[in-house]
């Protein structure tokens, strides 16, 4: 059983090389000197040759690029400036926050994105189907950081100012509420939960708008091919038809499409982490950006991508999985 | 199945059939009727007239309101007054003023000069570079290309706001990085797109005979593949010059892209953010500007995909 072939292994693995080659060229390649940066205009000649020394940045570029990939591979992220933490612990703490957000997120983009778009093919061509097309092109077109300010003046501002009820009002900051450490563990829950609402909310709605407009075409395909005419010949059900056949084998394609999502999901994780303040590694890094913390920032960068890649050979097994002749790459 | 050579851009929205079979007919003729389905579309009307409110505005907004956008005058009593009200002064303010008493029209038409600048300028950059990528991998065929595709799949699974973060990160933000970075970043779908064409192309029996002709394959290629291979790159492009102007507003509204005081869509909301609960129209303006503008631009991919999709069947 050959459920992830080589050749995407290969890909995952030039995506890494890649990305640490591009980190590594773009610090080296950027103007400025880092260590002026970090030890200021006014550092004394002396300093910055020895700073420079005993950073290792005086020796040749291809020796410094194969040892910043050993380190790299082995786990040596380096320490961040600004926190004075090894870089390790600094994204190590933001991966649960983040990986939390992402999963719920996905697990509601897909179900719902499923429902409207098996809907929609099922109503094809109706009002309905316009509009519900209508509405999600629009959703797409949405950026996140819109859709996450909106929610916020909506369920936070605007539902404490007029006073709405708590199941219409939610935090719009952070992951837990000040002091929730103290409440028992069932209030605790609920309280992350709330925490995660809008966040999730924010990033679901953008992601199942393109994964109903997409998964509509899949079914629509998989509608006009002999299998149906036969099903619908022996005389099942149109729900059964829709559900059983057209969709199952739609469900292909659509995993192969959360390839092409995760990007841009972890994308939509900056800036939601940002607004809503949730501790994950989109947040991470735009403070290390800000402070140019460049240890963090070129880790993080490389822990993206392998996120994307490990959801990618994730996305591979299922589709192999829900489609038995699919030996992708073949 | 999955067919890695992405003829689509990942969004079907049409009936027809997304992976086309026929031949374009003629390079003009089969591009004059796409153009005219296109017109004849809603979507690709509505799209264009959003867009093209925007340009104008754009363009002749700043002449017209002849308000100093960026003047600062006496900002305790002008600032904060909501859309459609008056100043003491009895100046009208369409969509309010932000917390230094700007008027909000002034800066948001101003700062569309801006937001669509980078973001067409950003979309022809990584256009041009998909051109060139993916024309040179399907051409060229063999080792090249299998090396070509493997970078294009690479890069394509490398998220693009980290990426760009780790980018901006090392320079001076600013405009021109901000079209530079995402140039850079945006290439691939293009690549792939232009690359499954050219490869069909040139097996077509119009470049058989420019060799037999003994044309160079340079010219062969540029004169004879490509204009047969761009029309799916349109709707990339298209997309592209969303994504943008999308992406340009996000870097910065996180405050990595233009920086303030010149007035770009991005760094308006993150100037509003703050103020969301006593002036929601100083971030909610420039936030719908981006909206239609990215939607009037997806309605025109949809309605390019679905011609494209229409004329090859």
């Amino acid at each position: 059983m050959r459920m992830v072939p080589l050749r995407r292994l290969l890909v995952a693995l030039l995506t890494v090389v890649l990305v640490l080659t591009a980190t590594f060229a773009a610090l080296h390649l950027a103007p400025g000197d880092p260590v002026r940066l970090y030890l200021g205009p006014s550092a004394d000649e002396a300093v910055v040759a020895s700073t420079r020394h005993a950073e290792g940045l005086d020796r040749p570029l291809a020796f410094q690029y194969a040892e910043w990939l050993v380190r790299f591979a082995t786990g040596d992220w380096g320490t961040s400036i600004a926190q004075q933490r090894p870089v390790a612990r600094v994204l190590g703490d933001a991966l649960g926050p983040t990986l939390v957000l992402v999963g719920a997120s996905l697990l509601l983009t897909y179900l719902a994105g499923i429902l409207i778009g098996a809907f929609q093919a099922s109503r094809r061509r109706t009002a309905l189907d316009t509009g519900l097309t209508a509405v999600t092109t629009f959703l797409y077109a949405l950026p996140s950081y819109v859709v996450a300010l909106a929610l916020v003046l909506v369920f936070a501002y605007a539902a404490a100012l007029w006073r709405w009820p708590s199941w219409l009002r939610y935090p719009a900051f952070g992951a837990a509420s000040v002091g929730a450490g103290l409440l028992p563990p069932a209030a605790r829950l609920v309280d992350a939960l709330r925490h995660l609402l809008l966040p999730v909310a924010t990033l679901a709605m953008v992601g199942a708008a393109g994964t109903a407009r997409f998964v509509r075409g899949a079914v629509l395909e998989a509608l006009r091919q002999p299998f149906v005419r036969a099903a619908r010949a022996k005389g099942l059900g149109e729900a059964r038809v829709l559900l059983k056949h057209a969709l199952r084998n739609a469900l292909g394609p659509v995993l192969t499409l959360l390839g092409l999502q995760l990007p841009a999901l972890f994308s939509g994780v900056v800036f939601v982490e940002t607004i809503f303040g949730w501790p994950g590694m989109g947040r991470v890094t735009v403070q290390a950006v800000l402070a140019r913390d460049y240890p963090v920032v070129m880790a993080s960068a490389a822990v993206f991508a392998g996120l994307v890649i490990a959801g990618n050979l994730l996305a591979d097994v299922l589709a192999s999985l829900a489609d038995p002749r699919t030996e992708a790459g073949a | 199945m999955s067919a890695p050579d992405g003829r689509r851009t990942g969004r079907d929205t049409s009936d027809a059939p997304p992976a086309r079979s026929g031949p374009v007919s003629s390079a003009t003729g089969g591009r004059n009727s796409i153009l005219g389905r296109v017109w004849r579309d809603r979507r690709a009307r509505v799209g264009g007239a959003l867009i093209g409110a925007f340009v104008l505005g754009a363009i002749a907004g700043p002449l017209l309101l002849g308000r100093a956008p960026m003047e600062l005058a006496d900002v305790v009593a002008r600032r904060f007054i909501a859309p459609l009200a008056r100043t003491p002064d009895g100046i009208l303010h369409l969509l309010g003023t932000d917390r230094f008493g700007r008027d909000v029209l002034a800066r948001l038409l101003l700062g569309a000069r801006i937001s669509l600048a980078v973001g067409v300028l950003a979309a022809l950059a990584s256009t041009v570079a998909g051109i060139a990528v993916g024309a040179v991998a399907g051409y060229a065929g063999g080792a090249a290309d299998r090396a070509i595709v493997a970078v294009t799949d690479a890069a394509l699974a490398i998220p693009r706001v980290p990426f760009l973060l780790l980018l901006v990160a090392l320079v001076q933000p600013g405009a021109v990085m901000t079209v530079v970075a995402l140039g850079v970043t945006g290439w691939m779908t293009v690549a792939r797109l232009v690359r499954s064409e050219v490869r069909a192309a040139k097996e077509r029996p119009f470049v058989e005979a420019a060799h037999a002709l003994g044309l160079r394959s340079r010219r062969v290629l540029v004169r004879h593949v490509l204009p047969n291979a761009l029309t799916p790159a349109l709707v990339a492009a298209a997309l592209g010059v969303g994504s943008a102007i999308m992406l340009e507003a996000g870097l910065s509204f996180l405050g990595l892209g233009v920086q303030p005081p010149t007035p770009s869509w991005g760094n308006m909301i993150a100037s509003g953010r703050d103020a969301l609960m006593i002036a929601p129209w100083v971030a909610l303006a420039p936030s719908l500007a981006v909206v239609l503008v990215v939607f009037g631009f997806s309605l025109l991919a949809d309605a390019l995909e679905s011609a494209i999709a229409a004329d090859g069947s």
